[in-house]
């Protein structure tokens, strides 16, 4: 059994000079060694391998590499990167496609939905209104129905089944809801126990930048095939395929509304097209005409409403591409927004996939940030999205943003121009921006190490990761990710969820997510198990200080403030640490409590 | 009756009790600095942009009525409780009001119409970013109006409770530098677990920790965990009668009265209502927009009720992020417009008037030809508020690009 050793470190050295370093090293020589002794700075300097570590321990630089470019350690996790070399890890993990995923992916299989096209998903889980009316009867009846269905699938579950509760509560989702339901609990899945960590956590990035809000409209039915058809791809790829992917996307389509943006002259054109048509037939045929081509006369007949729409115009360059800061005009959006009309779908609930329709298409030149175009159709859109794909302030506002994700909230600027640079040599990939980054030395500076702190999803994934949990029936947790602020795919504006620390460390905040560490660590999350006796080891059964210096390592690789660490020894003299319980005089040792506290403290919070 | 600290200071009874003697959380409370006439206000934001023309009625615009031959509201005179409420022979309130009117008639409440944001969006997330912001148009502003109000005017010891949000997330209103918690539920405000064994273990580990962020939160935390736990909220009685609708709108306004009589700091507390959207069949007299009318009316009223004379020193303004169409759309219901009302009710409040430009509802006067304009910017009815009723002087930081000045405004807070 390994004894407690602990690693000193200072998460945020408030100076960093020699004296320091050495005070804190001769407190430790001296409690070790008969003579005080200035240590040496830590044996990074012996590094081998191309990455430029030189501030941290080996055991301090793979548990950063683990929280940053993957959702935290399992159980002996950093033991197993250890010993397959921090570097070859990185490289595995940069391309996906080299790593077997089958575990993942037959948790997945269970999530019907998530193979599933739109279209299927449309027919599949109607809405109330439109599948009341196709079988006949009215609204209210309908959803009787649904909830008959849902108690019947209530019933089914097996009370003897250990995750009954969850299986419960999971049976009850009808309807459209559980489509979103189901990306919600595969993302997770996907969080906890993919071997591709870094192509997930690309994924959650990328789908926060270019955020999509499950609540608006019909985006409950279109985000299965975003996330999977539009993002998963081009994690890793080129800037611009990604860009080109989401503006075709019936998902962004709906949400930043471009599927209504029509040139509005078009509708002049459609009106006096339609009218003709009347004139035409209506004599010789009475009121029936053929329909006519290029497209439901429905859909028609609704665009000739629409004018040009901006949303999409200003946020793909706000939000997407250059960046607020960049000096587009509302000029420019609204030659953007010129360019990207025609980009449609039929109609999001009925025929959801996306579409050129050539006559809303506003035809003519139009100037985006100098730049003309005047190609006529799809072309216009396309290269005006390779235009800012290609715009330098793009490959700024993204390595800042990738470098705020994966740095520090104020990532230092040489990195961010190392980063852009790289992205402008490389048109745009992706793969070769996270390289610069990670062979950077600002990636693996004191300052780097836990400076972020844990968005919701992250703790929960990261904690489930820690405590080797076996989580069956996701859905609870995900429900606890809510809790705490961040619930999966609501993200209302197009911003998505911000990542700063600011945001997420506040009172309410910091009291749901330690809430969250000793539900998790009691097992009282419903289709989450969590074995702590095999974690913490034999001894903790009855030994405090065993439970605590295991969970310290199990969750913490020791990496902990001594302060902290005295802390939490001092808390082992509460009652309720050690108890026995009224049939058992054997004082057995609360170490669902010891884990809990360890899993909220402060270094837990942070990655 | 909790022990509040409000009882010591008007008794003068601190003098006699020496601080070695108190109970530590007075004096954690008496550290914090308080001031029990310190000016209050509460902030509802109606998010789905309410149907302002439905709910303070322009029954004397003839247009009105031919816009909305299903869903308008008929004139007072016809009488009975399917009508508007006459407030001033122009304007009346939606009938599902009724409970605003003996305070709208008692001087209390105050009406604002016509009143919204300059920037033309009809997107709810776009407007309400820019509503609760401050700095409508700029999508750049990190925090909103409220906490930048108190951002201006600083503690040194600011309470726990100094700005609190009820309900599960911080609103874009509150977010900011200047501390501000969100409380989904007073009544489960606490840790699980043991609670001597897991908050000590965990108050200890914040109190000591190095990183500044963890330790200034958590410290927050546990004041406002213990400040709480002196309340009771379990065993809070509304006083005078008054009867919150039971549902969480009512349950967050008893909480938001009942935390400020605890007296714990509380200055600046929020609330939103959802489900404003109806393009669908909103219904006039009976119907949705009546339906969420009912509990707005009866909570608003239970609210004032509750806080009896405290109400002196508090202001309470309701806003949604836009109003709705002059006209009612194809399915019996409205789209997307601009200017809405807004309600101030409050101990200092010039209530009993309908304050408003109206720029009226026929064809030419109409914003785009389809909405009620705005004549009068949300931000002047705010910065009346700050500046009249909470005292803040300096407002250029509060709404940053905004022109300041005291002679637009509509002289409904008493100076």
């Amino acid at each position: 059994m390994k004894s407690a050793t602990v690693k000193k470190i200072n998460p945020k050295p408030k100076r960093k000079n020699a004296a320091c370093h050495a005070a804190a090293a001769i407190l430790l020589a001296a409690a070790l060694l008969p003579f005080p002794q200035v240590q040496a700075t830590p044996p990074a300097k012996s590094w081998k391998g191309k990455l430029p570590i030189t501030e941290l321990t080996e055991d301090q630089a793979i548990l950063h590499a683990l929280n940053r470019l993957a959702y935290g350690p399992t159980p002996g996790q950093i033991e197993q990167v250890r010993k397959m070399g921090l570097e070859k890890w990185i490289d595995q993990q940069l391309k996906p496609d080299s790593i077997d995923d089958s575990a993942l992916e037959a948790r997945l299989a269970r999530y019907p939905t998530l193979a599933m096209s739109s279209d299927k998903l449309v027919e599949k889980f109607p809405q109330a209104n439109e599948a009341a009316k196709k079988e006949g009867i009215t609204k209210e009846e309908y959803q009787e129905k649904q909830k008959e269905k849902a108690r019947e699938a209530v019933a089914k579950v097996d009370p003897q089944n250990p995750n009954a509760a969850a299986e419960e509560q999971l049976a009850k989702v009808v309807g459209p809801q559980r489509i979103v339901v189901e990306l919600s609990m595969a993302k997770l899945d996907r969080a906890i126990y993919s071997n591709r960590q870094l192509e997930a956590v690309m994924e959650d990035f990328w789908f926060n930048h270019f955020n999509v809000f499950a609540g608006k409209n019909q985006d409950r039915w279109l985000l299965t095939a975003y996330t999977r058809d539009t993002i998963r791809p081009h994690t890793l790829g080129k800037f611009q395929d990604l860009l080109i992917a989401t503006a075709k996307s019936p998902a962004m389509l709906v949400y930043l509304d471009n599927w209504l943006s029509a040139d509005p002259l078009a509708s002049k054109q459609m009106q006096a097209e339609l009218a003709a048509r009347r004139r035409r037939f209506e004599g010789v045929f009475g009121p029936s005409m053929p329909p006519p081509p290029g497209g439901a006369i429905q859909a028609g007949k609704k665009k000739q409403d629409r004018g040009l729409n901006e949303n999409y115009g200003r946020e793909v360059m706000e939000l997407h591409t250059l960046g607020v800061d960049a000096g587009y005009t509302q000029a420019d959006v609204i030659a953007m927004a010129k360019c990207m009309t025609g980009w449609t779908v039929h109609a999001p609930r009925k025929d959801p996939d996306f579409f050129f329709d050539d006559r809303i298409h506003t035809y003519g030149k139009k100037l985006v940030l100098g730049h003309t175009f005047n190609y006529g159709g799809m072309k216009d859109g396309e290269e005006a999205l390779k235009m800012l794909a290609s715009n330098p302030n793009t490959a700024k506002f993204i390595s800042t943003k990738l470098a705020r994700h994966f740095v520090s909230d104020n990532p230092p600027p040489a990195l961010v121009d190392r980063m852009a640079q790289t992205f402008q040599s490389s048109n745009g990939e992706i793969r070769a921006v996270l390289k610069t980054m990670i062979y950077s030395p600002e990636f693996w500076s004191k300052e780097t190490y836990r400076a972020k702190v844990k968005q919701p999803f992250e703790l929960a994934a990261s904690t489930a990761r820690a405590l080797g949990a076996e989580v069956d029936i996701t859905l609870p947790l995900a429900q606890w990710v809510g809790r705490m602020g961040e619930p999966l795919f609501q993200a209302q504006p197009p911003t998505g969820y911000s990542d700063k620390s600011e945001t997420w460390v506040n009172t309410g905040a910091l009291l749901n997510r330690l809430n969250f560490a000793l539900s998790l660590s009691s097992n009282k999350v419903p289709g989450t198990k969590t074995d702590l006796v095999a974690l913490l080891g034999p001894e903790a059964e009855t030994d405090p200080h065993k439970a605590l210096a295991g969970a310290l390592t199990a969750f913490l690789d020791n990496q902990i403030a001594e302060q902290t660490q005295q802390t939490l020894e001092a808390r082992l003299e509460d009652p309720q640490i050690l108890q026995a319980a009224l049939d058992d005089p054997v004082k057995h040792v609360n170490e669902s409590l010891i884990a809990g506290l360890v899993l909220g403290a402060p270094e837990f919070q942070r990655r | 009756m909790p022990l509040t600290r409000r009882i010591f200071l008007k008794n003068g009874a601190i003098s006699l009790i020496g601080l070695s003697v108190m109970p530590s959380f007075l004096q954690r409370a008496i550290a914090a600095t308080t001031n029990p006439g310190k000016k209050k206000m509460v902030v509802l934001f109606q998010r789905g942009a309410m149907d302002g023309l439905n709910v303070v009625v322009p029954f004397g615009e003839r247009s009105y009525y031919q816009m909305r031959p299903s869903i308008a509201i008929p004139e007072p005179k016809r009488g009975g409780t399917e009508a508007a409420i006459d407030l001033d022979g122009f304007f009346g309130l939606h009938p599902s009001l009724q409970p605003l009117q003996p305070l709208f008639q008692k001087g209390q409440l105050a009406i604002v119409q016509a009143v919204g944001s300059p920037d033309p969006t009809r997107s709810h997330f776009d407007a309400q970013d820019f509503m609760e912001s401050g700095t409508p148009g700029l999508k750049s502003t990190d925090d909103g109006w409220l906490n930048r109000t108190l951002q201006s005017t600083p503690e040194e010891k600011p309470s726990p409770f100094r700005a609190v949000a009820f309900g599960p997330y911080l609103p874009r209103t509150l977010q900011g530098t200047a501390p501000a918690i969100a409380i989904p539920d007073l009544k489960q405000f606490k840790m699980f677990g043991p609670q001597q064994s897991t908050e000590g273990g965990f108050e200890a580990m914040y109190a000591q920790t190095v990183d500044q962020a963890l330790h200034g939160v958590g410290q927050e935390t546990f004041e406002a965990i213990d400040q709480l736990k002196k309340i009771h909220p379990e065993s809070y009685q509304p006083e005078n009668g008054a009867q919150y609708p039971k549902n969480r709108f009512g349950q967050s306004l008893q909480e938001i009265a009942e935390l400020f009589k605890a007296d714990v700091g509380l200055e600046v507390a929020f609330l939103d209502s959802g489900g404003w959207d109806h393009h669908v069949n909103e219904g006039g007299v009976q119907g949705q927009l009546s339906n969420l009318l009912r509990d707005l009316g009866q909570g608003i009223a239970a609210f004032n009720e509750d806080m009896g004379d405290r109400m002196q020193d508090v202001v309470f303004v309701s806003m949604s992020e836009f109003g709705r169409t002059a006209r009612e759309n194809g399915n019996r219901g409205t789209d997307h417009g601009h200017a809405n009302c807004m309600l101030v009710m409050g101990g200092n409040v010039k209530g009993g008037k309908v304050y408003t430009k109206w720029p009226g509802l026929s064809g030419p006067q109409l914003y785009e030809g389809r909405d009620l304009a705005v004549t009068t910017d949300y931000r002047t009815i705010l910065s009346e508020i700050l500046v009249k009723h909470v005292g803040n002087k300096d407002l250029s930081t509060v709404f940053p690009g905004f022109n300041q000045n005291s002679s637009a405004y509509l002289n409904l807070i008493r100076t």
